[in-house]
């Protein structure tokens, strides 16, 4: 193979792999710290404990739920978007759903707990017609909703598309044929939606078998826990680093083994093939199909749309200037804002390393297998759970240091690798298609490493690696897992101190930092955005 | 990236929006800065506690100006949620911890502290701890933690709710299922301790049993008694776990008669509440003198009318009335330190499995 002046492998290879020795140093060390605290652990006798038992059933148990309710309620929304293509506040809907998947758990919970708490809206509402709904929020209730408001809106966008992709011509043939609303369904769509349902429900499992934040808050104490919160629970509350340690292993186990499934099953996004087409459906017209549909979508409105609306309602009231003269809460913000941003460019920073190696290795060495391994070794996150690495790294360190005053560190470490697959999905494939384009030009003209970068790349993928850096800052920034571990009462971030407000029950003060992080979160990922992307263009994505 | 194009389409003033939060990220770092301390020449006093006690109506805020007062130092108190979480910190943090101090412990943990190898003797002899055997209802030999205040656990309920509330332990835990209470977890809190040992202390091998039927009452379990107080006071349950004492604040306070405790036959669980320094402290000559202090005037008569609880020096005069009309608990009930580290962990494990069916 001829070798164009200024093709060095070693100087394309070493980014990807000088991150992949991170990574992997990194999951390395907090294993092993995991592992020198449980010298002997007995398995047998783990899974005899009652409690452990327990908490392994339940964690499956909500996940499983939770799956089950957010699909099941998706199809009936997904199908009534699909054959409803004109209804006011259509768009609205849709774009609150977006909205839904980028909210802070922590504020999303806060909404929940709104409408749904002892003096929530609902309970207001019952109360004026003289019934009592109670207290049904902590415990398993109110991690089903919690679960339902985040992927409710992401089940029902996926599988949307996926009823869009139906050809026209299906859709001519089914009035011709005079099928009824019901064979419509069963010949039509389901076939359509069962294609993208592995996939999906996988992915939710996934989501709601590591759940952290809404198990925290809404948990309601030991009968509903899982194990990523009785990791917690067993290295802050009891201080038992072998429970702590064998509880992570189990997590990890689990994970891994679930992950592996979904990843058999195939990904999110291959699970829409074909062109999107959009016609009118004749079953749209009968009573009992619009009855269902608006059940379908009001229902809709009040799982997602009204904790959102709570948060933006609950946060004016009279406790606002008095939370917004703390200076606790300013102090917060500062944290976090340091911790979102350094999080977020560390994040761009590893991906953008995965991703130049492992574009040299898929368009100048056409190892192809070891491109995409790299990429998948970014995801590290999505089998080790952000919380077992803390821990890890947790019981490691405090041999040497006082974990606490690292805690600002390892949170915006943790958050950045938190964020990295984001960030590899978002600007691989913008890298992908750009190396596709300019490849060839590259190589033939000789251009290489910085003038590369700032010529070639740059102007292509500032877009792309400005959404990334603002999607990874806004996640970080919303983040409440790992800070739990370490927060104290000096370092405190946003969404810890929301937990704690809620967590005391000072909910007015609760609905005034919730407001305020939703418009941080906001503001962070528009500036990041304007900052970095392009300035010019109409750059719809 | 959906975010994006909902702002995008929306705004047209996303130039101002962009300017905005870039003037607030900047400020934001700037903010951020490590808080640098006030004044550098004067030392500076770090003390673990729990959230009640330095809540600003607690009894924190009088006893740091107290010292201050007399040390030329800083006090500087960590608010810890509770009292077992203090235990669980400084462990986790290990030698390399920042507390001089921890405040906030209780006897049943004492044991399992002093094991723990970070705290050192508090270093009073006999005389000086002679007004506290005269006002402590237990004799007080421990070497490394010195009481700084006593009560009794007790189910503190609203008699305007609750006409006939249980006079025994057995009649709560047997009482009908709607019968709310709200208490609190074991693992964090020193009032949860205390009720799982109460309730073991009553049924011993059966408590398992009792725990079952007590879950079924509680609306929640809280982390701290801050939280199931704060819940009991906006009517979320009747009854809550708290102490005797409880009621006083009520009296003078708000000199509402309303909250009372109910005595319960069996008795009820005592408290003592504790505190030590560390081994490691970075300023044990402060560390020592807060102790000595602790057990002063200045100190002991912030604790009936801010922590709310019995202190261990007799305070003559400066004691409320309102303590005078408080139930008094015949038995007082108590698990020996060295029983309760003993046991604490598979108690615990019992009492999580019992919960959590």
């Amino acid at each position: 193979m001829s070798r164009p002046a200024g093709w060095r492998p070693i100087a394309w290879l070493l980014p990807g792999c000088g991150t992949l020795a991170f990574l992997l140093a990194l999951t390395g060390l907090s294993m092993g710290g995991l592992l020198r605290q449980a010298p002997e652990i007995n398995f047998s006798e783990v899974l005899a404990d009652p409690y452990i038992r327990q908490v392994t059933l339940f964690t499956f148990w909500q996940a499983v739920l939770s799956t089950l309710l957010s699909v099941g309620l998706a199809i009936p929304v997904a199908r009534a978007l699909a054959r409803r293509r004109r209804f006011l506040g259509r768009s609205l809907l849709l774009r609150l759903f977006s909205l839904a998947l980028v909210t802070p758990a922590i504020v999303a919970i806060f909404g929940i707990v709104a409408i749904h708490g002892r003096q929530g809206w609902l309970n207001q509402v019952l109360g004026a017609i003289g019934l009592d709904g109670g207290n049904y929020l902590y415990g398993l209730t109110g991690i089903l909703i919690a679960h339902v408001f985040f992927n409710l809106p992401l089940a029902s966008r996926v599988l949307l598309q996926s009823l869009e992709t139906i050809p026209p011509e299906t859709w001519r043939l089914a009035a011709q044929l005079g099928m009824r609303p019901r064979d419509v369904f069963r010949f039509i769509d389901w076939p359509v939606i069962r294609q993208a349902l592995p996939g999906l429900a996988g992915l939710i499992f996934m989501l709601c078998f590591t759940s952290f934040a809404v198990v925290l808050t809404l948990g309601g104490g030991p009968r509903s826990t899982t194990l990523e919160v009785a990791v917690y629970q067993a290295l802050k509350f009891e201080f038992d680093l072998g429970k702590a340690v064998l509880l992570a292993l189990l997590q990890l186990g689990l994970c891994s083994v679930i992950a592996l499934g979904v990843l058999r099953f195939g990904r999110v996004e291959n699970m829409i093939s074909g062109e999107r087409r959009f016609f009118e459906r004749p079953d749209r017209r009968t009573w009992g199909g619009q009855l269902v549909d608006g059940g379908a979508l009001i229902g809709a409105v009040g799982l997602v749309v009204l904790p959102l609306s709570a948060v933006a309602a609950a946060g004016f009231n009279d406790k606002l200037w008095r939370v917004l003269a703390d200076p606790g809460l300013w102090r917060a913000a500062g944290q976090s804002g340091a911790i979102a941003l350094t999080s977020a460019a560390l994040s761009l920073v590893l991906g953008w390393g995965i991703l130049t190696s492992s574009r040299a290795l898929r368009h100048r060495l056409f190892h192809l297998r070891s491109a995409s391994l790299l990429e998948v070794s970014g995801s590290i996150t999505l089998i080790v759970p952000p919380f077992v690495l803390a821990a890890g790294l947790f019981v490691l360190l405090r041999q040497w240091s006082d974990v606490f005053s690292l805690g600002f560190y390892l949170v915006i470490l943790i958050n950045a690798l938190m964020a990295l697959p984001f960030v590899l999905r978002i600007l691989g494939s913008a890298m992908h298609q750009a190396a596709e384009e300019d490849e060839r030009l590259c190589q033939s003209l000789g251009i290489a490493g910085r003038r590369r970068l700032t010529i070639i790349d740059w102007p292509k993928l500032r877009r792309p690696a400005a959404l990334a850096l603002a999607i990874a800052a806004t996640l970080s920034l919303g983040d409440l897992s790992v800070i739990a571990l370490f927060g104290t009462q000096d370092f405190q971030t946003l969404p810890l101190l929301l937990y704690q407000r809620m967590g005391s029950y000072r909910l007015d003060e609760a609905a005034v930092v919730a407001a305020f992080l939703a418009v941080f979160c906001l503001l962070l990922f528009v500036g990041l955005e304007r900052l970095f992307g392009a300035p010019t263009k109409d750059q719809q994505l | 990236m959906t975010l994006y194009s909902i702002l995008y389409k929306r705004t047209g003033v996303k130039c101002i929006l962009s300017g905005l939060s870039a003037l607030s990220v900047a400020t934001l770092l700037s903010l951020s800065g490590p808080v640098l301390a006030s004044e550098a020449d004067k030392k500076e006093l770090t003390i673990y506690t729990y959230d009640s006690f330095v809540a600003d109506w607690g009894p924190g805020p009088a006893i740091k100006e107290n010292f201050e007062a007399q040390c030329d130092c800083t006090v500087n108190f960590v608010a810890i949620d509770d009292g077992v979480g203090i235990l669980s910190r400084i462990q986790l943090e290990g030698e390399n911890g920042q507390a001089d101090l921890i405040l906030g412990l209780d006897t049943n943990l004492t044991q399992e502290a002093k094991e723990t190898g970070l705290l050192a003797p508090h270093g009073l002899t006999v005389e000086q701890l002679a007004p506290v055997a005269a006002a402590l209802p237990v004799a007080w030999e421990d070497e490394v933690f010195l009481p700084f205040d006593y009560g009794f656990f007790a189910f503190v309920y609203d008699k305007d709710s609750l006409t006939e509330p249980p006079t025994s332990l057995k009649e709560l835990v047997d009482g009908p299922a709607d019968q709310k209470i709200l208490i609190q977890d074991p693992r964090t809190s020193t009032p949860g301790l205390g009720l799982m040992l109460w309730v073991k202390a009553v049924y011993g091998d059966e408590a398992p049993a009792a725990w079952e039927k007590l879950a079924e009452k509680a609306v929640t379990i809280t982390k701290g008694w801050s939280e199931a107080y704060g819940l009991f006071l906006e009517g979320e349950a009747p009854m809550v776990l708290s102490y005797t004492t409880s009621p006083a604040y009520h009296m003078v306070v708000d000199n509402d008669e309303r909250y009372k405790a109910a005595a319960f036959s069996e008795g009820h669980y005592m408290q003592v509440e504790v505190a030590a320094r560390l081994k490691n402290a970075s300023e044990p000559e402060l560390a020592q003198e807060f102790l000595t202090f602790m057990l002063s005037p200045g100190f002991q008569e912030a604790i009936p009318t801010g922590n709310w609880m019995y202190p261990v020096i007799d305070l003559k005069d400066s004691l409320p009335a309102a303590f005078e009309t408080l139930v008094d608990p015949a038995v007082p009930l108590q698990f020996s330190p060295e029983e309760v580290k003993e046991s604490r962990k598979d108690w615990v494990a019992e009492w999580l499995q019992a919960v959590a069916k």
